[in-house]
C-alpha cells in the first residue's frame, strides 16, 4: 500500500552516489607528510640518522649528500637529524597556537553571533578593530610587549590569527541561526536552548575540524616567520624556526641551511591545507551522501 | 606578510557582500556617515590597543624605558628616572596618559622612541615612501599575475583547472622568507638577472615585489577563481554565448568583471598586510623601509615605534578601504542604485 | 519515432517551404570520468518557416539539451550523434566553433528564462543588445545605438532611450524580459529558440512574453519553444514533441497531442495540470494513495481556527526607509478548510504566512488561533501551542538539518516526552501517511528526489497532529507530475485528518484546484476575496481580472496575451 508511484525520472542525485574510489593523490601525499612528521615528533631517534647535537667541524657546511641527506651546518651537525629532532617543538608550537586561535575564535565568534545586544556589540567592535591588523603585525606587537620565547610565539601567533577565524565562526553561527532548519525547529516549538545546542552549534562548528588541521600548518608558518626575524626560540634549539634563523648567516655559502627547513615547513603547511580541504569536502559529502 | 589562512579568505568574502542600496540623499548621507563612523572606530581601537601595549610593559615603566635605552638591565636611582618620568608623563594617572596619547595622535604626534631620542613620526616618516612603493608595486603585480592565470585556467578542462587550482594553493601557501630566499638564490646569485642586495631602481624592486606578490596573487586567485567559475555557469553567460560571443571575449568582458569583486574587497586589507609583510622582505633583500624599523623596534622592545607603525597601518587600512569602496561601486554599480 | 511533425498537405503555405531545421536520429550523451551517460536518444523533427515546435518534458527529459544542440552549445564532454542535423540544408554536424558563432545570434536567436539572470546584471541592457549587433559586425557604433533603441521600441518598451541605459535589476520583470527578447532578435534571425522563456515569471509577465513570441511567429520566424508547462505551449505550438528520460514519447500536431493524446505519459501530463476543472478529482490517478486510519471524531466547530485581523508588517530597506510587505490583511480560516492566498512575487503572501506561523510579529493587528491570541504574546507562552500549527516550505531541503536522516528529522518533530517504542511506531505511521517506503528512514534528505523530500516535509508537518498546516509555495518547485501526486496526497490527508490548510501559491491553477476560499493579494493588500467560483468566474478587481485573463488553460482557445496591457512604468 505504501508503494511509490513510479518516478518519471531518476532522482537527481542517484547518478552521483559516491563510488569507492582511490583517494586523491594529493590526499595520499598530505597524509604521508603529516604521518612522517608526527612520527618524528613522537620518536625522533627512530628516524634520525645522526645525533642532532654532535659537532663534526671537519664536515662543516657540506651540501646535501648521501651521508648527510640535508647537508650539514657550520658545526658539522647533520641537518636532516636536526629537522627530525626539531619536529616535536615545532609541531607543539603550531598545535598550541592553533588551539589558542580557534579557542578564542569560537568564544568570540559565538558571542558576537548569539550574545545579547551589548555583548555582541562589544565583541563585534573588538573583532572589527582586530581585523584591521594583519596577523603578523598583531603577533609582532605581542612579541614586542612580552619579549621573544616559545610561549610568546604560541600566544602571539594564536592571538594574531584569531580574528580571522572568529569572523568565520560568527558567519557560520549566523548562517545556521537564520537557516530553514532552525526556523523549522522554532515552528515546532522547541525551546531556544535546545535549538542552540542541538542545531546551531553542531552545524556551525562542524567545519572547525577541518579548519584546525589547516590552522596548525598556518601557525607553524607564522611562528617560523617570527623566528626567521630573530624573534623566536633561541638558536641552540633545533626548532625549525630556529634553524632558519641560524642558517641566515650562511645564506650565500650554504643556502640549504635555510632552503631545506623552509621546504619542510612549506610541505607541512601545504599538507595541512590539503588535508583540511579534503576533510571539509568529506564533511560536506557526509551531509550529502 | 600578506599571506593569510583560507580562514581569513572566507571571512573576507563575507565582507565582500554589497552593502547598501540607498535611494535617497538622506540614505546616501547615512551610508557615508556609517563608513566614517566605522573608520573612526577602527582608528580609535587601534590607538587604544597601541596605548595598552605601551602601558602593559612589565615592571616599572621608567626603569624599563631607561634600560631599553641603555641596553643594560640594572636598577635605577630616582634621579636617573626623573627626566624619563617627566618626558613620558608617567606620573600622571593612566586615563590622563591615554587621553594625552589620543590628543597627541590627533596632532600627528605618535610619541617618541625609547631608544632613539627622536619622535616616532620622524623615524617612520623617512622610511615610509620606500615601503609604500614596494607594497603598491606588489599589489599591482599580484593583480596582474592573478588575472592572467585565472582567466587562462579557470573553468577549462579538469586537468587545466586542477593545475590552476594547485598553483593558487601552493602560491598562497609560500612563506615570504622562503620564497624571497629562493628567488634571491635563483635570480640574483645564480642567473645574475637582478642585483643581490640594495640598489635602487626597477631591477632592485622586482624581486622583493615578486616575493610579496606571488602569495598575495595566489590568495586572491583562490577567491577569484571560485567566483569566476560560478559566473561561467550563470545564465547570462549562456545568453552571451548564444549571441555568438567567443570564449576569450566572454571571459574578459562578462565573467572577469563579476569574478574580481571579492579580490577588490581584499585589496584594501592587502595593502596593510603587504606593509607588514615588508618586515620579512626588506630584511631579506636588505632594503630600507618600515619593515626594518619594525623588526629592530620589536627586538629592542621600543614599543612607541611599534605602536606608531600599528596605528599607521590601521590608518592605511582605513584609507585603502575607502578607496576600495569607490572601486567596488565602479565595478558593481548595483551597490549604488538598487 | 521518426514520424514527421507535418501532417502532409494539410497546411498549404508552410509545406511549400523546405524545413529550416531538420533533425533525424539525434542522440546526445555526456562522457565524464564516471562514464558515458546518454541523455537524448533518437530524436527527430523538422522546423518549418513561421511555425512553432514545442518540446515538452519534465526535468531530466533532455529537452534543453536537444535545443542547445541546435546551436552547438551542448556542453562539455557532450557526444552528439545524428543521422541528419541541418540548417537550411547545410550540414551542422561538422561545424567548428567559429562557424557555430556565425550561426548563433545571426541565424538562430535564443531566449532563456528570467532576464534578471539571463542578462548581465552589471551592464546596461542597451549594451547587451548592442553586443549582439557588434559581434556580427553590424553597422558602426552610431547605427548600432539607433538600432538598439528601435529594437526596444519594437518589443514594446516605453522610453527606450532611458531604458537602454538601465541595468536588468532596475527594470521591471516585463520590461527586462522584453529587453532579453530584443537582444535575441537583434539581427532578425529566422529561427528563435525559447528555452523556458516564462519560467519563474509572474503570470502577467508570462502573457506579455508569449504575446511577443506569437508576434514573432506572425512575422515568419520559426520558433522552438522548450517548456515543462503544457498550458504555456498550448497556444503557440503548431507541433508538439513530448519527451521523457531522453526519449520522444509522442509527437504530432498540437491539437492532436493535446486533444487526443496517444501515449499514457502525455495523458498523465495533461491530467496533472491543476485548475478549476480538476477540483475534487485526482490529478495523478495512477499514484497509489495510502490507506488512512479511520477519521476520528469531527473537530468540534466552535468558531474559526484562525482569525487574522488587520495585519500590517513592514521591513527596513537597506539605505533607509521601510517597505510595507503586508498592509491591512484580514481573513478567517474555518476548521478543516483550505484558504488559498494567491499573488505574484512581492505581493506579501509569504509574509502573511510567516505572521500566521508567528515567526514574525505584526506591526499592527493580530492573529488569533482558536479564539486565543497567537501573536503579541511571549514565545514561551506560545510554545505549547506551536504543535497545533505546522509548515511546509517551498524548499524542504533547507528546512532539514543537513546532518539528520529522515528518521531523526521526524523524531525531532515528535513530542519530546514520547517513549521510544511509540516514537518508532509513530514514525512508521507518518511515513505511511505520505506514501514513503520504510527504507527512506535511514536516508539523508539530500539523496531523495524532490517529491520524496516534500513528502518528508509533509510527514514532519503532520507529526504533532496539527490543526493547521501552512503550505508556502509547497508544490511550486516540483515537476508537474510530482506536483500532481503531492496535491492528491494533500487533499486526501485533509479528508482523512480534518486538518486546515493555509495554501500559498503564485499558481492560479493550483489555488483553484485546492482552495475553498481565495484571497488575491497585490502589493501587500488583499484586492479580492471569495470562493473559487466567484473569484475565477466573476472577478471584481481589475487586477484579478488581469490575472484570470492571463491565465493559460489547456482548454481555452483564445490567446490570452491581450489580457494584460503593457507595463508603462
Amino acid at each position: 500500500m505504501t508503494t511509490l508511484a513510479p518516478a518519471p525520472v531518476a532522482p537527481p542525485v542517484s547518478a552521483s552516489r559516491p563510488r569507492r574510489r582511490r583517494p586523491a593523490p594529493s590526499l595520499v601525499a598530505a597524509i604521508a607528510v603529516i604521518a612522517f612528521l608526527l612520527l618524528a615528533a613522537a620518536w625522533p631517534a627512530l628516524l634520525a640518522t645522526h645525533s642532532p647535537t654532535a659537532n663534526d667541524f671537519a664536515a662543516a657546511l657540506q651540501p646535501p649528500s648521501f651521508a648527510h641527506w640535508f647537508g650539514t651546518d657550520e658545526a658539522g651537525r647533520d641537518l636532516y637529524s636536526r629537522v627530525v629532532w626539531g619536529a616535536r617543538e615545532s609541531l607543539l608550537i603550531g598545535a598550541g597556537a592553533a588551539t589558542v586561535s580557534l579557542g578564542l575564535a569560537v568564544v568570540l565568534g559565538t558571542a558576537a553571533a548569539l550574545g545579547g545586544r551589548i555583548l555582541s556589540g562589544v565583541v563585534g567592535f573588538v573583532l572589527e578593530v582586530a581585523f584591521a591588523f594583519p596577523a603578523l603585525l598583531l603577533a609582532l606587537l605581542l612579541v614586542a610587549v612580552l619579549g621573544p620565547s616559545a610561549w610568546t610565539q604560541v600566544l602571539a601567533v594564536g592571538i594574531g590569527t584569531a580574528p580571522g577565524y572568529a569572523r568565520i565562526v560568527r558567519a557560520q553561527v549566523l548562517a545556521a541561526r537564520s537557516s530553514g532548519y532552525v526556523e523549522a525547529a522554532v515552528a515546532l516549538g522547541h525551546p531556544r536552548r535546545r535549538i542552540v545546542l542541538r542545531q546551531i552549534l553542531p552545524n556551525a562548528l562542524r567545519p572547525l575540524v577541518a579548519i584546525f588541521a589547516l590552522s596548525v600548518g598556518q601557525s607553524i608558518v607564522w611562528a617560523s616567520s617570527l623566528a626567521f626575524l630573530g624573534l623566536g626560540v633561541a638558536p641552540p634549539s633545533s626548532e625549525w624556526g630556529a634553524l632558519l634563523d641560524a642558517g641566515r648567516a650562511y645564506i650565500t655559502r650554504a643556502p640549504w641551511l635555510v632552503v631545506i627547513p623552509g621546504l619542510v615547513i612549506v610541505a607541512l603547511a601545504l599538507a595541512a591545507t590539503s588535508l583540511g580541504g579534503h576533510l571539509r569536502t568529506a564533511l560536506d559529502k557526509g551531509e550529502k551522501a | 606578510m600578506t599571506r593569510t589562512s583560507s580562514a581569513e579568505a572566507t571571512a573576507r568574502e563575507e565582507v565582500a557582500a554589497p552593502v547598501a542600496s540607498p535611494r535617497t540623499g538622506l540614505a546616501r548621507a547615512r551610508r557615508v556617515g556609517g563608513r566614517a563612523l566605522s573608520a573612526v572606530t577602527v582608528l580609535l581601537g587601534a590607538a587604544t590597543a597601541a596605548f595598552l601595549a605601551q602601558a602593559a610593559l612589565p615592571g616599572d615603566r621608567a626603569t624599563t624605558i631607561l634600560n631599553i635605552r641603555s641596553g643594560q638591565a640594572v636598577a635605577r636611582t630616582p634621579e636617573e628616572l626623573a627626566p624619563i618620568i617627566a618626558q613620558f608623563g608617567l606620573d600622571r594617572p593612566l586615563v590622563r596618559q591615554y587621553l594625552d596619547y589620543l590628543a597627541g595622535l590627533l596632532r600627528g604626534d605618535l610619541g617618541s622612541s625609547y631608544q632613539q631620542f627622536r619622535p616616532v613620526w620622524d623615524i617612520i616618516g623617512e622610511q615610509l615612501a620606500a615601503t609604500l612603493v614596494l607594497s603598491l608595486t606588489a599589489i599591482a603585480l599580484a593583480w596582474l599575475l592573478m588575472v592572467v592565470w585565472v582567466v587562462a585556467t579557470a573553468g577549462r578542462g579538469p586537468r587545466v583547472r586542477g593545475l590552476g587550482q594547485t598553483v593558487d594553493t601552493v602560491a598562497a601557501g609560500l612563506p615570504h622568507y622562503w620564497l624571497g630566499i629562493v628567488l634571491l638564490l635563483v635570480f640574483a646569485l645564480t642567473l645574475h638577472w637582478a642585483p643581490v642586495m640594495g640598489g635602487d631602481g626597477i631591477e632592485a624592486l622586482l624581486l622583493p615585489a615578486l616575493t610579496l606578490a606571488i602569495p598575495l596573487g595566489g590568495f586572491m586567485g583562490q577567491a577569484t577563481r571560485a567566483e569566476f567559475e560560478r559566473a561561467l555557469e550563470q545564465p547570462f553567460v549562456v545568453s552571451a554565448r548564444m549571441r555568438g560571443m567567443g570564449e576569450t571575449e566572454l571571459r574578459l568582458r562578462h565573467v572577469l568583471r563579476h569574478a574580481v569583486l571579492p579580490a577588490v574587497t581584499l585589496s584594501g586589507w592587502a595593502l596593510g598586510a603587504t606593509i607588514s609583510g615588508a618586515v620579512v622582505v626588506e630584511s631579506i633583500f636588505n632594503r630600507p623601509g618600515i619593515g626594518r624599523v619594525l623588526v629592530t623596534a620589536v627586538s629592542s622592545q621600543d614599543i612607541p615605534v611599534v605602536t606608531g607603525i600599528v596605528v599607521l597601518i590601521a590608518a592605511v587600512y582605513v584609507i585603502a578601504n575607502l578607496v576600495v569602496d569607490v572601486l567596488y561601486t565602479a565595478v558593481d554599480p548595483r551597490v549604488r542604485i538598487a | 519515432m521518426t514520424l514527421t511533425t507535418e501532417p502532409a498537405g494539410l497546411l498549404a503555405p508552410a509545406t511549400k517551404d523546405a524545413p529550416r531545421i531538420r533533425v533525424r536520429g539525434l542522440s546526445v550523451g555526456f562522457t565524464s570520468s564516471a562514464g558515458h551517460r546518454r541523455v537524448v536518444n533518437d530524436v527527430s523533427f523538422e522546423l518549418h518557416p513561421g511555425r512553432c515546435l514545442a518540446i515538452v518534458g519534465e526535468s531530466g527529459s533532455g529537452k534543453s539539451v536537444t535545443a542547445r544542440t541546435l546551436v552547438g552549445l551542448t556542453g562539455r564532454g557532450a557526444v552528439v550523434d545524428a543521422d541528419e542535423l541541418s540548417l537550411d540544408g547545410e550540414d551542422l554536424r561538422g561545424f567548428r566553433e567559429r562557424r557555430w558563432r556565425e550561426v548563433r545570434g545571426r541565424r538562430i536567436g535564443v531566449v532563456l528564462q528570467d532576464a534578471l539572470v539571463s542578462l548581465d546584471p552589471l551592464r546596461p541592457v542597451g549594451k547587451e543588445i548592442e553586443e549582439a549587433l557588434r559581434l556580427h559586425g553590424w553597422g558602426d557604433r552610431r547605427a548600432r545605438r539607433r538600432r538598439v533603441i528601435d529594437l526596444l521600441d519594437a518589443v514594446g518598451v516605453p522610453e527606450p532611450e532611458r531604458r537602454a541605459r538601465q541595468r536588468p535589476g532596475e527594470l521591471s520583470g516585463g520590461l527586462r524580459q522584453r529587453a532579453l527578447i530584443a537582444s535575441a532578435i537583434a539581427l532578425e534571425p529566422e529561427i528563435v529558440i525559447a528555452d523556458e522563456p516564462t519560467t519563474a515569471l509572474d503570470v502577467s509577465v508570462q502573457a506579455q512574453v508569449l504575446a511577443q513570441l506569437a508576434a514573432m511567429k506572425e512575422r515568419g520566424v520559426s520558433l522552438v519553444l522548450i517548456s515543462h508547462d503544457l498550458s504555456v505551449v498550448a497556444h503557440l505550438a503548431d507541433d508538439i514533441l513530448v519527451m521523457r528520460g531522453g526519449e520522444v514519447v509522442e509527437q504530432g500536431a498540437a491539437a492532436e497531442v493535446l486533444g487526443a493524446p496517444r501515449h499514457a505519459y502525455t495523458r498523465e501530463l495533461i491530467a496533472a495540470v491543476p485548475g478549476g476543472h480538476t477540483r475534487d478529482t485526482r490529478l495523478a490517478p495512477h499514484f497509489v494513495l495510502p490507506e488512512f486510519p479511520a477519521r476520528g471524531a469531527a473537530p468540534h466547530a466552535d468558531g474559526p481556527l484562525v482569525e487574522a485581523v488587520a495585519l500590517r508588517k513592514s521591513y527596513p530597506v537597506p539605505g533607509g526607509g521601510r517597505a510595507t510587505a503586508v498592509d491591512d490583511v484580514s481573513f478567517t480560516l474555518e476548521r478543516g478548510r483550505t484558504l488559498g492566498i494567491v499573488g505574484e512575487s512581492g505581493s506579501g503572501k509569504s509574509t502573511t504566512a510567516r505572521l500566521v506561523l508567528a515567526l514574525e510579529e505584526p506591526d499592527a493587528g493580530e492573529v488569533r488561533l482558536a479564539g486565543r491570541p497567537w501573536t503579541g504574546i511571549r514565545e514561551t507562552r506560545r510554545r505549547a501551542d506551536r504543535r497545533r500549527v505546522s509548515v511546509v516550505a517551498q524548499d524542504p531541503l533547507s528546512s532539514f538539518d543537513p546532518r539528520w536522516t529522515v528518521e531523526q528529522i521526524l523524531s525531532d518533530a515528535l513530542d519530546l516526552r514520547l517513549p521510544a517504542a511509540s516514537r518508532e511506531h509513530r514514525i512508521r505511521e507518518l511515513l505511511g501517511l505520505v506514501a514513503l517506503p520504510d527504507a527512506v528512514r535511514r536516508r539523508l534528505p539530500l539523496t531523495l528526489s524532490g517529491g520524496q523530500r516534500q513528502r518528508v516535509a509533509i510527514a514532519r508537518a503532520l507529526a504533532g497532529e496539527p490543526e493547521l498546516i501552512v503550505l508556502d509555495e509547497a508544490v511550486s518547485a516540483l515537476d508537474v507530475s510530482v506536483q500532481a501526486q503531492i496535491l492528491d496526497l494533500l487533499v486526501a490527508l485533509q479528508d482523512a485528518l480534518g486538518v486546515s490548510y493555509l495554501f500559498i501559491s503564485h499558481d492560479l491553477g493550483v489555488i483553484h484546484h485546492v482552495s475553498d476560499d481565495i484571497l488575491v493579494m497585490k502589493d501587500g493588500r488583499v484586492v479580492e476575496r471569495g470562493d473559487p467560483e466567484a473569484v475565477f468566474r466573476d472577478p471584481q478587481h481589475p487586477y484579478t481580472r488581469d490575472l484570470v485573463g492571463a491565465l493559460l488553460r489547456l482548454d481555452s482557445d483564445t490567446p490570452s496575451a491581450t489580457a494584460s496591457p503593457g507595463e508603462t512604468e
